[in-house]
């Protein structure tokens, strides 16, 4: 009954094709998983979008009376896309302790001691992490619907909208597992600190305009702050922008960003996943 | 001493260029982190089919080695063979053929035993039937074939090492890394385990297993290595370590108010080497040629002198007095040890085990104190 079935493991090292194939093979298995994980507890997921939504209640609600929409228009509609892109980046936050949890915990050196893909870790993670982050972004949307926010434009733009969030989530995934490998669980468990100042300095909540003068450049050259206004412009929800370079090509900065970030983190991401052996 | 040398021509005919007389060879293994050297020219040898005992405290270098044998460091310096490869050169052959389980299970509580096992056999590339396949052999090989439908959070610690044992043996792999499989279980699940791994043995399977208990490398291996920072001072069969070692050891603890000093004395007459006396602990240890003998002379003598003692038991010599056998001074881990198991049962061979005075004080007394707290 012992070695009956174990004959499979193929001793030639593949090509580039072949690797490639099986980097795919590992990611779809460490997705599937993932997602078993979700039907298990689908409480997790609910849990992740819970604190956007109440921070969205919260804005659009208490504080939403209160805000100015630049160039005049109802606050939730302005707030909703700018809770989307803050969901989108605080997601790193997920990416970074997981890969932190998996290293300590011996996961990680599990599938470094097996003949596994030296990529599939890695992509499973971003594939599970785009996953999960296109379910919260519909679960967002489907809320945003039921506190006043809407679609002005048709299907087409808004979902163009939709692939420039998950588009900033993809490049931030790279930053995410970079970090998670470089950084003990305490410290990856810290990494929602900086990173949720800097999600507020950005377009979320308010124009940048209406900020004092050096934040106010770094809320405009902030990569969310480009993504957010884009989606706005998108879905047709107010908050015109305030006559800034960046604010005034936000559309093309929205694919330029997350393409730099890719370009840089998705390399060293991957360079130091193979160099744990050092 | 060169392992290789002597390998390459073990036999010239063999169509894998590996050689099928070790499993694992080292030689001259260096490592070093900052000032730190945890591998400081580190040789082992483990025949084919054999279990191998690597034993020393925290920080002596243990699981550095076994990453290192495992692919997943790389070594500043020396060579390894394992399973007949390079693991520096060829790790991707190695780690076909080798099984790791670490010091923490890689087991997903969500999940059940089954669902464990098949995940890992599909990262293994086998397809989904073989997986499920596979899945229910290793289930039933080590016991779990009534949990596999349970979710593994509500599995014990001894079925989740073994299921963890199980993930690492979806290839039947021919070499098996198993990093401190029993630190923190019950003597129960801790037992569990090392049927488990006496059955692999019996297979063929060679199995390197780290660990810093005496005992555990005592039952389980035929070779036991002795690593002190980042080098082995000793690898020997466990008889005749032990023989270097003094054998067996015998603890008699006094009652309050007894005569140290005349127990002392008896003591003397009956052991083979130089007591330890704590005052403090009323405690009188000395190592002993025949434990049996010792237990009886000791308990006669101590009656004949009036002198009460609270208890009266052969051990075996402990990791902390192993090291100070052979190095000279005590063993001092770089941190506390990761949860030392609380009283593990008795060990065979000790046969000589009588007690006086108060019964029923259990445990603690056969392999007093695993952590080595009685040495110190």
């Amino acid at each position: 009954m012992t070695a009956t079935t174990i004959s499979k493991a193929p001793e030639s090292s593949p090509g580039r094709a072949g690797r490639l194939r099986h980097a795919v093979a590992d990611a779809w298995v460490l997705t599937g998983w993932e997602l078993l994980h979700w039907r298990r507890n689908p409480g997790a997921v609910l849990g992740a979008v819970a604190f956007p939504l109440i921070m969205a209640v919260m804005f659009g609600f208490v504080f939403g009376s209160a805000m100015n929409v630049p160039g005049g228009g109802d606050y939730r509609e302005f707030l909703m896309p700018g809770m989307f892109g803050q969901t989108m980046a605080m997601g790193v936050v997920t990416t970074v302790s997981v890969m932190a949890i998996s290293a300590t915990r011996g996961l990680t050196d599990r599938y470094r001691s097996m003949p596994m893909s030296a990529l599939g870790p890695v992509a499973g993670r971003a594939c599970a992490d785009m996953v999960s982050s296109a379910i919260e972004l519909t679960l967002m949307m489907a809320c945003g619907l039921l506190i006043g926010w809407r679609v002005h434009n048709g299907p087409g733009p808004a979902l163009a909208a939709a692939g420039l969030l998950l588009l900033l989530r993809f490049s931030l995934i790279w930053v995410g597992v970079w970090l998670g490998l470089r950084l003990s669980p305490e410290a990856a468990t810290t990494a929602w600190m900086p990173m949720f100042p800097l999600t507020m300095l950005a377009s979320t909540f308010v124009s940048p305009a209406q900020l004092p003068a050096p934040l106010r450049v770094i809320a405009e050259w902030n990569p969310l702050s480009a993504t957010v206004t884009a989606c706005r412009e998108l879905f047709g929800n107010p908050g015109s922008p305030g006559g800034s370079w960046p604010a005034a090509h936000a559309l093309e900065l929205a694919l330029a960003w997350p393409l730099l970030i890719t370009a840089i983190f998705l390399p060293l991401a991957v360079r130091r996943y193979r160099r744990l052996d050092r | 001493m060169s392992h290789f040398d002597s390998l390459e021509s073990f036999n010239p005919h063999t169509k894998e260029r590996s050689v099928r007389s070790f499993a694992i060879e080292a030689e001259g293994l260096r490592k070093r982190y900052g000032d730190t050297h945890a591998l400081a020219g580190f040789d082992l040898a483990v025949r084919e089919g054999t279990v191998c005992g690597l034993l020393g405290p925290n920080g002596a270098g243990k699981t550095t080695a076994v990453r290192v044998l495992t692919t997943l460091l790389r070594a500043d310096g020396g060579l390894a063979r394992v399973a007949g490869f390079d693991v520096a050169r060829e790790a991707a052959s190695v780690r076909r053929r080798i099984g790791l389980a670490g010091q923490h299970p890689t087991v997903d509580d969500v999940l059940t035993g089954r669902e464990n096992l098949v995940r890992w056999a599909r990262l293994y590339r086998l397809g989904p039937r073989d997986a499920r396949r596979r899945a229910d052999e290793l289930l039933e090989r080590f016991g779990l074939v009534e949990a596999a439908a349970k979710r593994a959070k509500h599995y014990s610690g001894g079925m989740r090492r073994r299921l963890d044992l199980a993930a690492a043996l979806i290839l039947a792999p021919g070499v098996l890394f198993l990093d401190e499989p029993t630190t923190g279980l019950d003597p129960r699940s801790r037992s569990e385990v090392w049927s488990a791994v006496r059955d692999l043995v019996a297979g063929g399977t060679t199995v390197l297993l780290t660990t810093q208990y005496l005992e555990e490398a005592d039952r389980l291996a035929h070779q036991i290595a002795v690593l002190d920072h980042g080098r082995v001072i000793a690898d020997d069969t466990p008889d005749r370590l032990k023989a270097r070692l003094g054998g067996a050891r015998i603890e008699v603890v006094l009652s309050e108010g007894a005569d140290l000093a005349a127990a002392g004395s008896v003591v003397a007459r009956v052991s083979s080497g130089p007591a330890e006396t704590d005052a403090a602990a009323r405690r009188i240890t000395a190592p002993v040629r025949d434990a049996a003998e010792a237990i009886a002379e000791t308990a006669r003598a101590l009656r004949e002198h009036g002198v009460a003692a609270e208890e009266l038991a052969a051990r075996r010599p402990t990791l902390d007095e192993v090291f100070l056998t052979l190095t000279g001074r005590p063993a001092v881990p770089d941190g506390p040890p990761d949860g030392p198991p609380d009283a593990p049962d008795a060990p065979p061979g000790t046969a000589g085990r009588a007690r006086s005075g108060r019964p029923g004080n259990d445990g603690r007394d056969v392999t007093a104190s695993a952590d080595g707290g009685a040495a110190a």
